[in-house]
């Protein structure tokens, strides 16, 4: 995009500041807010985990408690909408206002979960496939290559099947999934680092096995493995949607997004802004998420920039 | 080439072995006991308790369950259904060419739009056309496809009554032997009037929205591999010998740039049978990612288990088939580890 931008002439306070050598996160931040999909991304983002927080404040309702007298309510541009319920509810009386605003939590508490927890796990295996080397890393990647065979969905299910649906196993089951990704990044790029003269020299200073792993070259690896993360949050968020939506997630009347879709599938004749509306959440969720995700990899990692 | 082909055969053997643990345990860990889902609430006598728990073989010892678990498998038997009392394997068989015939005419559609999308956005970089692309392909991997799909259901079936809802064919009008299982082929061999028709109509929402991932993967794909071959020497080459922009870029550059897009196509197999099943969810669509669902809900734990089984058998078979095509046109990937 910025193929044919002129370069300015620059006066010589501005040459100072670009000879000065910037902290790490100010370059990064020079480098993330130059891409305004990264920062609109950003925002949108901020603004659901705001929503996520106060959704005590914020919610008109509480999320579960049926209205009996007003079934599938319209929402408010719709003739014989209300305020009280601005945008409408579902089958069973919810207010679906309250309902998105507390999927927020629930989405994003399933999306944090599932990064956090396969960013730690992946990373201590990966290191450990890529240290201690033969028998180890061996097991750990053929059981992730097992885990990468069955594709996602699938292998959710078993994993559902086996413990039963709840949101607990819903970050479970997805956690497994994702899990392959985190462990291949980390052993890869583990793996490319050590062979570097910094590691040898380090080596010769007398540092230890572990103090090598995680304070030497777990730094080196940081960048796409902060990239992964963050693209790991949308791909969670999803897949625990679609695991709702095929009614293996979050149960009733937990205000799952997937979940609320589900739920609202018969209404779609009738009543379509029901089956809309939590998937426009998802939807917006996740394309906020991915935008800030490719800001965070250009930023990062040029070498994988997407020209 | 031969030792390639080994090595990468022997490295999928672990992998299945895991598999058929996998499946093995997760069934068994299943709370309940097989027994008495078998003979219902009613209980039988503590005799004939035994003689099912022997039948089944659940008085053996648990590795020696494991061990004939395996034994069958590798003789084709992947269990009987519980609700059906069919063989899973032939279950699967009839199921599975719906499913087939769904990914292909997604990843049909995909290739067809976001090849040539992906190329033209390239080579127009930064113009209007290829900002909304990459907004576009944004939104296509991004989308939750089961909305996605209900969407489309109630403006395009719902709405403007163009297409139907849900199935492979109107069962009303056409009925017919299904030889092959792919309703498009059979549809033709049946000779029905309307019938192929019918079928293509029944195919097309459920394809846009199997496809609509790999898609959005595929444009932006094409897209960043185009903007890198067309900055080659060779690229200029081939402009500064005067051939027309249409052949330095359709035929030099292209050819170039899809290589990396078919790596992706080619191992995308295991997300595109992800996304089947919940496209199959949406359309009823009788494939196999369908009926996993559906074993679940039955609680058919043997279709359960063989279905996951040879899913990813397919799987496994598919992504090797692919790394071994790679090895034979890319010796760089055959000679390195």
């Amino acid at each position: 995009m910025a193929a044919d931008v002129a370069v300015p002439a620059l006066s010589s306070e501005e040459a100072a500041e670009v000879l000065a050598q910037p902290t790490p996160i100010a370059a990064f931040w020079a480098a993330f807010r130059e891409n305004r999909g990264a920062v609109f991304g950003l925002v949108v983002i901020s603004a659901i985990a705001l929503i996520a927080i106060f959704a005590d404040f914020l919610a008109p309702h509480s999320p579960i408690e049926q209205f009996r007298d007003a079934v599938r309510a319209p929402p408010i541009w719709d003739a014989g909408g209300t305020w009280r319920y601005a945008l409408g509810t579902d089958g069973d009386g919810h207010d679906t206002l309250s309902r998105l605003i507390y999927g927020a939590r629930v989405s994003l508490f399933i999306g944090l979960s599932v990064m956090s927890v396969s960013f730690v796990v992946g990373v201590v295996l990966g290191l450990l496939a890529a240290s201690v080397g033969s028998l180890v890393d061996v097991v750990i990647t053929r059981v992730m290559d097992l885990i990468m065979a069955v594709p996602s969905l699938v292998m959710a299910i078993l994993v559902v099947a086996v413990l039963g649906p709840s949101l607990a196993n819903t970050i479970v089951a997805v956690t497994i999934v994702y899990l392959p990704r985190y462990v291949r990044l980390v052993r890869a790029s583990a793996l490319g680092e050590l062979t570097k003269d910094y590691v040898t020299a380090a080596r010769v200073a007398g540092v230890g096995p572990l103090r090598m792993m995680v304070a030497t070259v777990l730094p080196n690896c940081l960048a796409p493995l902060i990239v992964q993360a963050a693209l790991g949050v949308s791909d969670a968020i999803l897949e625990a949607a679609g695991l709702g939506f095929l009614g293996l997630g979050a149960q009733a009347p937990t205000p799952e997004w997937g979940t609320m879709l589900a739920d609202s599938r018969e209404f779609i004749r009738s009543d379509p802004w029901i089956v809309a509306l939590p998937g426009l959440a998802i939807l917006v969720a996740v394309v906020a998420i991915n935008l800030t995700g490719d800001g965070l990899r250009d930023a990062l990692d040029p070498r994988m920039r997407r020209s | 080439m031969l030792v390639y082909f080994l090595r990468r055969l022997t490295l999928t053997v672990p992998t299945f072995i895991a598999l058929m643990f996998v499946t093995f345990a997760a069934i068994r860990l299943v709370p309940g006991d097989p027994v008495e889902v078998r003979v219902g609430e009613h209980g039988i006598s503590p005799e004939r308790l035994v003689y099912f728990r022997h039948q089944l073989g659940l008085d053996l010892p648990v590795w020696q369950q494991f061990l004939d678990y395996c034994w069958r498998l590798l003789h084709g038997d992947f269990g009987v259904s519980l609700s059906t009392q069919q063989k899973v394997l032939t279950e699967f068989l009839t199921l599975f060419p719906a499913t087939i015939e769904l990914s292909l005419c997604a990843m049909l559609f995909a290739i067809a739009i976001g090849v040539p999308a992906g190329a033209v956005a390239a080579v127009k970089r930064g113009s209007l056309f290829d900002q909304g692309l990459m907004t576009v392909s944004l939104f296509g991997y991004s989308m939750p496809i089961f909305w996605w799909g209900l969407l489309l259901i109630m403006f395009v079936s719902v709405k403007l009554e163009l297409l139907p809802v849900a199935g492979r064919i109107d069962l009303i009008n056409y009925y017919f032997d299904q030889p092959t299982g792919f309703m498009l082929i059979d549809s033709l061999l049946s000779g029905q009037s309307g019938a192929f028709l019918d079928a293509v109509r029944h195919l097309i929402l459920p394809a846009i929205v199997l496809g609509t991932v790999p898609l959005g993967v595929i444009a932006r794909m094409t897209r960043s591999s185009m903007l890198e071959v067309l900055s080659e020497d060779y690229v200029r080459t081939a402009r500064a010998k005067g051939l027309s922009p249409f052949r330095v870029i359709g035929v030099h550059a292209l050819r170039n740039a899809l290589l990396p897009v078919v790596t992706v196509i080619g191992l995308s197999v295991s997300s595109l049978l992800a996304g089947a099943v919940l496209t199959e969810t949406i359309f009823s669509w009788p494939g196999v990612g369908h009926w996993l669902i559906e074993s679940i809900s039955r609680r058919d734990y043997p279709a359960l288990q063989g279905g996951v089984m040879l899913v990813s058998t397919v799987v496994i078979g598919v992504n090797l088939v692919v790394d071994l095509i790679y090895g034979a046109i890319n010796p760089r990937i055959r000679h390195g580890r």
